[in-house]
């Protein structure tokens, strides 16, 4: 959606990504979603008196490989404490990189062909996960909260756009392309669903060419969808403010999904209210030119260039197979695809069986090899399958794996040979003389009577296109 | 000399640690800070015009160690540690507003 009355909005996002690490930042604690609650806890990430944070190499790594891919400048940084009174940080600080990040500047190009900033890129410690207790379940009326601490000191990285973004689509976008990045690097796991990627969006609105308006953040959202509506929503709410003549005030807003409105938090405290220092326990993180070497060597291809050596192969690149570039490349199936294609499977087909087939049961992939799936489309190149039987054959090959060749018998698709098929079609011919002399007459219609009987008779087997080429032929 | 420390500002530290002072305390804490602040104001009189702020005394870098579980604690003693506990968690009063 976009603004009407000469307005616009000026949104930039915080998107903060739990690192893909076996182990939290500061402690040996393993980093892992779903554990009993404070199960994964020491006496580091408890907080407790004495102890000492120890930087976990790997978060550093990851951190570095977002920095490559988003074209920053990998900086030496400082960590520092962040301090603050809540029960989800028992040390009653956050340890986070202040104003010497890892990352600096740099920029995430969209498929649209716009380029969006990039401020930073830091490395902070998450905080631990409350659950707040009482009447609506909600924050306001919880009479109690409880503390599980397993999510306490896991690595976060926090991408700092640059305040770019003109509408809640291209936020969508930024967000949906940043995730594929994050992914690619093996940063990230990109669930949104499960906390491990939550994006806050910084929102405000102005007349076209006047200087930036007071900005509204709006918390932890955690959905692409979320990310759309309450920009819309809060862009829209501050434009009325500004028309009726009043003003926006800057602060922390809440995005409620089940409402679709975003409501009052806290107004904005002042920065230094957090006493930023520098953190005592930890000494200066100075990546040399070799471990960052190696890191640029070590990064994959990212999805932008994925998709275009994905796109490079197409004849015609219709919308309907870009869009299954598009979906491959989320998904991770490019290995399929190529795999397929140098094997002789024209993009155009391997494209869609991959972005519909195999998208429909990912968890199944592991029972699929490639050569299997290049197997089936060649099949299926070939004539030697029809389009429904390859997708059932992939299908089946999803569910328990096998052969495909041996799937195909098994289900009976083996199809007759063209001498087989010119017999029963002559067999037909004379069992129904007068279908065929109307169809002879020039009634189309009859063709389809004659395939109906055929694949009755072939249980299916016989390739509808050796049926109508027969027909012709005896025409 | 840099400026002395203002009354109000012990008493804005103060509330952000979340500490009740009394008007005595307040005063007798402002004396003692500023003390404290004085002497690390001799420092002025060295000149560290070409040194870079550091904060601590070490020359050590990039400290780090290699990405491998270690044990955590038994969940008993770590929920022996709260001073209220409820489904494996730490219990704590309402919470009134979200985390910064």
């Amino acid at each position: 959606m976009s603004l009407t009355n000469g307005w616009e909005m000026v949104v930039g996002l915080e998107v903060h990504t739990e690192l893909k690490t076996a182990t939290k930042m500061f402690c040996g604690c393993a980093n892992s979603f779903g554990s009993l609650p404070n199960t994964n806890v020491c006496p580091v990430c408890l907080g407790l008196p004495g102890s000492l944070p120890v930087l976990n190499a790997r978060a550093v790594e990851l951190a570095m490989a977002i920095g490559v891919a988003l074209h920053s400048t990998i900086a030496p940084s400082t960590f520092h404490r962040k301090n603050y009174f809540y029960p989800d940080m028992p040390k009653d600080f956050q340890i986070s990189q202040y104003d010497l990040p890892i990352n600096v500047g740099g920029f995430l190009d969209l498929p649209d062909g716009s380029r969006i900033s990039i401020e930073r890129a830091h490395l902070e410690e998450d905080t631990g996960k409350s659950t707040h207790l009482g009447g609506s379940g909600r924050i306001h009326g919880a009479d109690r909260s409880l503390v599980d601490y397993n999510r306490s000191g896991v690595p976060l990285v926090e991408i700092v756009s640059g305040p770019d973004i003109r509408s809640s689509t291209q936020a969508r976008d930024y967000a949906s392309e940043l995730r594929g990045i994050l992914m690619a690097t093996g940063a990230s796991d990109g669930r949104m669903e499960e906390g491990s990627m939550r994006i806050d969006a910084n929102v405000s609105v102005r007349k076209v060419g006047q200087p930036l308006g007071t900005r509204c953040e709006i918390k932890n959202l955690n959905s692409l969808r979320s990310l759309q509506r309450a920009i819309d929503y809060e862009a829209h709410r501050q434009t009325v403010i500004l028309e009726e003549g009043g003003r926006v005030r800057q602060e922390t807003r809440h995005w409620d999904e089940n409402l679709a409105t975003t409501s009052t938090m806290r107004v904005k405290e002042e920065a230094d209210d957090y006493r930023y220092f520098r953190e005592p326990d930890l000494v200066d993180l100075i990546p040399d030119e070799a471990w960052q070497a190696r890191i640029r060597e070590g990064l994959p291809p990212m999805p932008a260039e994925r998709r275009s050596m994905l796109g490079a192969r197409l004849h015609e690149p219709s919308d309907s197979l870009l869009g299954a570039v598009s979906v491959v490349v989320d998904l991770d199936l490019d290995a399929y695809v190529s795999s397929a294609r140098d094997a002789g499977v024209p993009a155009e087909l391997a494209l869609p069986r991959a972005a519909n087939e195999l998208a429909t049961d990912l968890g199944g992939l592991s029972n699929l090899s490639f050569e299997a799936f290049t197997a089936t489309l060649l099949m299926e190149r070939s004539g030697e399958l029809s389009p429904t039987q390859a997708k059932s054959v992939l299908a089946e090959l999803l569910a328990s794996g096998g052969e495909p060749r041996a799937i195909a018998a098994k289900k009976g698709y083996e199809q007759l040979e063209t001498g087989a098929v010119a017999s029963v079609v002559a067999q037909l011919i004379e069992e129904h003389p007068d279908e065929w002399s109307r169809y002879r007459d020039g009634d189309e219609k009859l063709a389809q009577f004659f395939i109906g009987q055929v694949m009755k008779r072939t249980k299916g087997q016989a390739n509808g296109k050796d049926v109508i080429a027969e027909l012709h032929a005896k025409r | 000399m840099s400026e002395p420390l203002r009354r109000e500002d012990v008493a804005h530290v103060a509330k952000l640690a979340r500490l009740i002072l009394s008007e005595d305390e307040l005063n007798r804490f402002t004396q003692q800070l500023s003390q404290v602040l004085e002497h690390a104001h001799d420092m002025n009189s060295l000149d560290l015009a070409n040194l870079v702020a550091t904060a601590h005394p070490f020359g050590l870098v990039n400290v780090v160690r290699d990405d491998v579980t270690r044990p955590s604690l038994d969940h008993d003693v770590v929920i022996a540690m709260a001073p209220d506990a409820q489904d494996g968690r730490f219990a704590v009063p309402r919470i009134l507003g979200e985390a910064p």
